[in-house]
């Protein structure tokens, strides 16, 4: 499983890093930057709690390889 | 077999130079297969700026109701190669174009040029000589950086807006209409077209490619030379140096080093040794800045703030440690690679010209303003 978030989407809110400081962080612009690899098992359902609640749907947790 | 020719050919004089396409060769069941096959075996990669292996993007745009979509649109300001194709060789394109579609299973095909392009009479008049098999549209659309952008020409096929869609799904799954999408620029359709009326073999050979040389040399314009021609080489093509060269931005990145060989790259700009290459950086990246479309938190924010980093190392401010916080942060993180490009020039002028960023901080500037070449 893998974070990524759609840059397009993606509105700034800022919720992910805080509901997932693990693997999401901030720039300094307020978009996310998510650690590489994939989700530590641990995590998954941490990451999917994020992603449900991304105001934009931005955030994702896919199974896939791909971006 | 040179693709650009030193004057306009009509469909008489190209097929004079270039032959005519063996259509019947690759006319029965198999021949899709044979035809894909042949530019596999010529290594025929884009010529778009990726350098993504066109036999790969044909087979995953098979179908029987795919669109083929002809890059005639430039973008960067330091690229005129397509335009003077299509001026010059508009039936070698169009070639390229029909055995693209034959390949792919298309019942459509767009040309692509910029609202206005000097390449649109040539290629009116390239097609009112021809019998296509499949029906060429042509369409002009906004003269917008990253409006050339694959997935942006997509997007504005479909819906008339000229933004990058982004990384989900590709073109080749669901592009213009939702229907399987190949993009190709139009040199490489010309490359295409060469592969088959040489043989792969020849061509891999005599391999050539198009560069735009502009800056420092005694003849700017578009070239063509042999792939792997070192930039000293390409430079020599446009009529040498007119003054010495300090540095050549080549395919968007800073390098001093003339004498490498390399291949794939499009554009030359060489930087009189007079000139500041950090003022020149710091307008090209103010350029950038102004062309993102404004739809990724990274590009929209992060690149008028490396462009406004740039202007201060000009100005002898120490911008640089935040640069090196910033650049990183920019790749891969928008939708298109506007952001990496970008990124990948600043990071490049850091190394070529620490020097001079030194000698900014140390008293004003090195050299005079750059942009007099
Ligand atoms: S919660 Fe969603 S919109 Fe907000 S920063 Fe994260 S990905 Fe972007
Ligand atoms: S990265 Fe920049 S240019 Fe590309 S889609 Fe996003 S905002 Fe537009």
């Amino acid at each position: 499983m893998k974070v990524t978030v759609d840059p397009i989407g993606c509105r700034a809110h800022g919720l992910c890093a805080d509901l997932l400081p693990e693997l999401v962080r901030l720039d300094e612009w307020g978009y996310p930057v998510v650690a590489p690899g994939p989700v530590p098992a641990e995590l998954v359902a941490e990451a999917r709690r994020a992603a449900a609640a991304c105001p934009a749907l931005a955030l994702k947790l896919r199974k896939d390889e791909r971006r | 077999m040179s693709i650009l020719p030193p004057h306009r050919l009509d469909l008489a004089g190209h097929r004079r130079r270039n032959g005519v396409v063996p259509w019947v060769v690759y006319q029965d069941e198999d021949g899709r297969d044979r035809l894909i096959a042949a530019v596999e075996a010529a290594d025929l990669r884009g010529r778009g700026g990726a350098g993504f292996p066109t036999a790969v993007k044909l087979r995953a745009a098979r179908s029987k109701r795919s669109i083929v979509v002809a890059n005639g649109c430039e973008g960067d300001p330091l690229s005129h190669k397509d335009v003077a194709l299509l001026a010059l060789s508009p039936h070698l394109v169009l070639d390229g174009l029909q055995l693209a579609a034959h390949a792919v299973g298309a019942t459509e095909t767009v040309l692509c040029v910029h609202t206005g392009s000097s390449a649109l009479p040539s290629v009116a008049a390239a097609l009112a000589e021809r019998e296509d098999r499949v029906p060429v549209r042509v369409v002009e659309v906004p003269r917008r950086y990253v409006a050339s952008e694959e997935t942006a020409l997509v997007r504005y096929l479909t819906s008339g807006d000229a933004r990058p869609l982004g990384k989900h799904p590709r073109p080749a799954e669901r592009g213009v209409r939702g229907r399987p999408t190949l993009v190709s620029n139009v040199e490489t359709l010309a490359q295409l077209a060469s592969v088959v009326l040489l043989g792969p073999n020849h061509y891999r050979a005599s391999r050539t490619e198009l560069v735009t040389v502009t800056g420092a040399v005694r003849r700017p314009g578009v070239v063509e030379v042999a792939a792997g021609t070192s930039p000293a080489g390409v430079l020599a093509a446009a009529g040498g140096e007119a003054e010495p060269v300090q540095a050549v931005l080549a395919g968007g990145a800073w390098t001093a080093d003339l004498t490498g060989g390399w291949s794939g790259i499009a554009t030359v700009y060489a930087l009189p040794a007079r000139a500041c290459g950090l003022e020149y950086t710091a307008k090209v990246l103010a350029f950038l800045a102004a062309e993102s479309a404004r739809q990724c938190g990274p590009c929209t924010f992060g690149l008028p703030s490396i462009a406004a980093d740039f202007a201060e190392l000009v100005h002898g401010g120490p911008a640089t440690a935040r640069l090196a916080r910033r650049l990183p942060l920019l790749t891969g993180r928008g939708a298109c690679t506007h952001p990496d490009g970008a990124a990948r020039l600043a990071a490049s002028a850091l190394q070529v010209f620490e020097a001079d960023v030194r000698a900014h901080q140390a008293g004003g500037r090195c050299r005079i303003p750059a942009g007099v070449a």
